[in-house]
């Protein structure tokens, strides 16, 4: 004989309690946090290091390193001057909210306005997993193509920030047919609501604006 | 790849509703949104190969993936969202707000109830 019994429960429910319990005490503590995520070799680091150098003055920023091995890109952060603590996931492909709690401690918060997360390098598994982050920032770079916001659209539905990196291939020599015009077109099709900032963390261009939108994301958490 | 933890929180919640039962669970239905990003047959291979040796051995898991929802801001209604063309599906507009994800939820486990094969090796 054969039984059906209706169950209703969560799967990850553990790794949502995390975030919940991060999402506080990020409200709490008055920071702002940033998941960044992409495919490997998109430049987050290059991008993270660049704007901690360029808003010294004016933005104190954190840094939490997802990645399979090393501690690479940690050390590279810290040359800023900026903390930075890495995680090692021996093989997973994102981050879980719990290894953000106890990163979150290890980081000295009073000392910080903004953390930026560098999720691992994957454009799919980690969107499945909520960190308690005030928000996600997707990097799209040239190199990648202009198609993957159609290819891909989950995580560029629910971003707040699109960086378009590498802007500099697309010069004169550089042979590239990435359209920006199309990745925007395609990516305001399903997200009415996010930035979109093409970029080169290589060059400063367009950083600008990226900043602006940093700054007012950061007093907006103090209002 | 993410579907081994997924997995492992699955056979973990499935046991212990078995363990209540005292039934060998055969079959589970499960949900997910898009964001879950999960590939059925990865988690399935995932969830055989950990459930060997344990009272889930064997059993087969369903999966239903939800799709992304809007809800159009000129005739409110709601709507499965078409990544290729999203708009609404009864005025076509095309204003519309993304609504929450679909959560991974084990829906429903059916289990054998004839004959307790439960720790009768």
């Amino acid at each position: 004989m054969r039984t059906k019994k209706s169950i209703g429960k969560k799967i990850l429910s553990a790794n949502e309690e995390y975030a919940l319990k991060n999402k506080q005490f990020l409200a709490e503590h008055k920071k702002l946090c940033l998941n960044m995520i992409s495919s490997p070799g998109s430049g987050k680091t290059t991008i993270l290091h660049r704007t901690i150098s360029d808003l010294k003055d004016k933005i104190r920023i954190g840094v939490i390193e997802g990645d399979i091995q090393t501690d690479l890109d940690a050390e590279k952060i810290r040359k800023t001057g900026a903390p930075a603590i890495q995680i090692n996931t021996n093989g997973a492909c994102h981050l879980s909210a719990a290894q953000i709690s106890t990163a979150l401690k290890q980081l000295p918060l009073d000392d910080l306005d903004l953390i930026f997360i560098e999720n691992v390098g994957n454009l799919v598994c980690p969107s499945a997993f909520q960190l308690g982050e005030t928000g996600k920032i997707v990097v799209l770079s040239v190199p990648e193509g202009d198609d993957k916001p159609i290819k891909y659209p989950a995580i560029f539905a629910r971003a707040k920030v699109l960086l378009i990196n590498k802007i500099d291939m697309l010069q004169s020599g550089g042979q590239s047919d990435f359209d920006i015009e199309r990745a925007k077109h395609d990516v305001h099709k399903l997200n009415k609501t996010i930035e979109i900032f093409p970029i080169s963390a290589k060059t400063g261009d367009g950083m600008i604006d990226w900043y602006d939108w940093l700054a007012k994301s950061v007093r907006s958490i103090f209002s | 790849m993410h579907e081994t933890m997924i997995a492992q929180s699955l056979l973990a919640a499935i046991s212990e509703e078995a363990a209540k039962q005292n039934a060998k669970p055969i079959n589970a239905k499960i949900s997910c949104g898009v964001l879950n990003a999960i590939n059925d047959e990865i988690l399935c291979f995932a969830f055989e190969a950990i459930a060997k040796d344990t009272p889930c051995e064997g059993m087969k898991l369903q999966i239903e993936h939800k799709a992304m929802q809007g809800q159009c801001k000129k005739c409110n209604q709601s709507f499965d969202i078409e990544f290729s063309h999203p708009r609404c599906l009864k005025c076509g507009s095309e204003d519309f707000e993304l609504l929450p994800d679909a959560p991974l939820l084990l829906e429903e486990i059916e289990f054998s109830t004839g004959h307790l094969t439960v720790g009768t090796d």
